[in-house]
């Protein structure tokens, strides 16, 4: 069950449609494995229809908009038509992370970073970054605090840090005040999409110096 | 928008997905393609792109009309997450993946009674958000419209960031309070 969910700053931004594409691809992952956040999203949605529908004043459309936007839609041939992609299952990686990597688990390009512990670097806007960690069971994530906004979801196995655990589905929501190192649990190895607008602080000499090479 | 309001909306897209009824889709055109260029322009679209973007808008209406479920979204709202949508596109802003679609199947009827408690919420959110103090509806209404981040709302404003979230967040609780 998760227990770790999104909060109201980051549905409501992501229902204006403001935050950066590596958080948007991270809320929008939560929400595939969350119904709780899937239905606090459709009233975050209701609160913009609710905007759209009180909206004043309202500003008039051209005399001949109604005729020319009936000519496009018979251009396109006037069926209503269901473009939804067919639906692929994996038993990892929801919807919007397969269409990042290409397709499911098998398909992810991991690099190693040390310890065990591999990465992929998803293709997003500068704004944020979105990685995929795997951590192998057992195994930590070296010890680092936050200079901007970080987000951890759990996509396989568990981990646990200072503050709790996290399993599958769970959202860690970490920002400057906490310094963590997550522990994947023993048994499954751990897989989750972590996305940051601002470059990891790791405490160790080591690790600093690796961050460059690691991109974080 | 009264309950009938919302149904009718409800109605005269059923009307236009089933039958592609042009008079239906006239009156929904009436009622929202203002609408929809009005957020546009708050967005920052000048007055010729937010017309040319709000009959983008109208034009995906007519294609999706069979995808609205009247009971997950009023007619609005599924507008607004179009016209949001539209608004990515226009202003080169970062891609919004979706999360994964529920199981669909072979187009079950929705459900009257959920669509009813659906739009009689929906109107009840409105009423709420009408009456909200002047200062907080103007905080969600930057926070959907204005394409602003709280730090960018914060910078325009020169309010402090606390403010603003605590404005946002006494908001969030008296629309909360109208849909228990």
């Amino acid at each position: 069950m998760i227990t770790h969910h999104l909060n109201d700053q980051l549905l409501m931004a992501y229902s204006a449609g403001t935050l950066p594409e590596a958080f948007n691809l991270v809320v929008a992952t939560h929400i595939s494995l969350c119904d709780e956040c899937r239905a606090r999203l459709a009233s975050f949605d209701a609160v913009g229809g609710a905007l759209i529908e009180d909206e004043r004043p309202t500003v008039e459309m051209g005399s001949d908009a109604l005729s020319t936007t009936m000519a496009r839609i018979k251009a396109g041939g006037m069926q209503a038509r269901d473009d939804r992609p067919p639906r692929t299952r994996d038993p990892v990686l929801p919807a919007p992370l397969r269409a990042y990597v290409g397709g499911g688990v098998d398909s992810i390009n991991w690099r190693p970073v040390g310890g065990g512990v591999k990465q992929a670097i998803l293709p997003t806007s500068e704004h944020a970054s979105a990685r995929l960690l795997f951590i192998p069971a057992g195994a930590a994530v070296p010890d680092h605090g936050h200079s901007g906004l970080e987000l951890t979801l759990v996509l396989q196995g568990a981990f646990a840090d200072s503050e709790d655990r996290f399993a599958r589905g769970d959202i860690e929501i970490a920002d400057e005040d906490l310094h963590h190192q997550p522990i994947a649990e023993p048994g499954l190895d751990c897989i989750c999409l972590a996305a940051t607008d601002a470059p990891l602080k790791f405490r160790g000499l080591l690790p600093r110096l690796a961050q460059p090479f690691l991109q974080i | 928008m009264t309950i009938t309001d919302g149904v009718k909306w409800a109605d005269l897209l059923a009307r236009v997905a089933h039958r592609q009824d042009t008079d239906a889709f006239a009156t929904l055109f009436e009622h929202f393609a203002p609408r929809v260029k009005a957020f546009l322009i708050k967005s920052g679209a000048d007055p010729a792109l937010a017309e040319e973007c709000a009959q983008d808008v109208m034009v995906t209406v007519w294609n999706k009309a069979a995808q609205f479920d009247p009971s997950r979204a009023s007619v609005a709202t599924w507008v607004f997450t179009i016209a949001r949508n539209r608004r990515i596109d226009m202003l080169r802003r970062d891609r919004r993946p979706e999360p994964e679609d529920l199981p669909w199947g072979p187009e079950p009827e929705p459900d009257q009674v959920d669509a009813l408690v659906l739009q009689q919420e929906s109107e009840r959110l409105i009423t709420a958000l009408a009456e909200l103090p002047e200062r907080q509806r103007v905080m969600i209404e930057r926070a959907y419209f204005g394409d602003l981040t709280h730090n960018e709302i914060a910078e325009e404003t020169g309010l402090p960031l606390g403010t603003i979230k605590s404005r946002i967040r006494l908001a969030l609780e008296r629309l909360r309070h109208s849909l228990s």
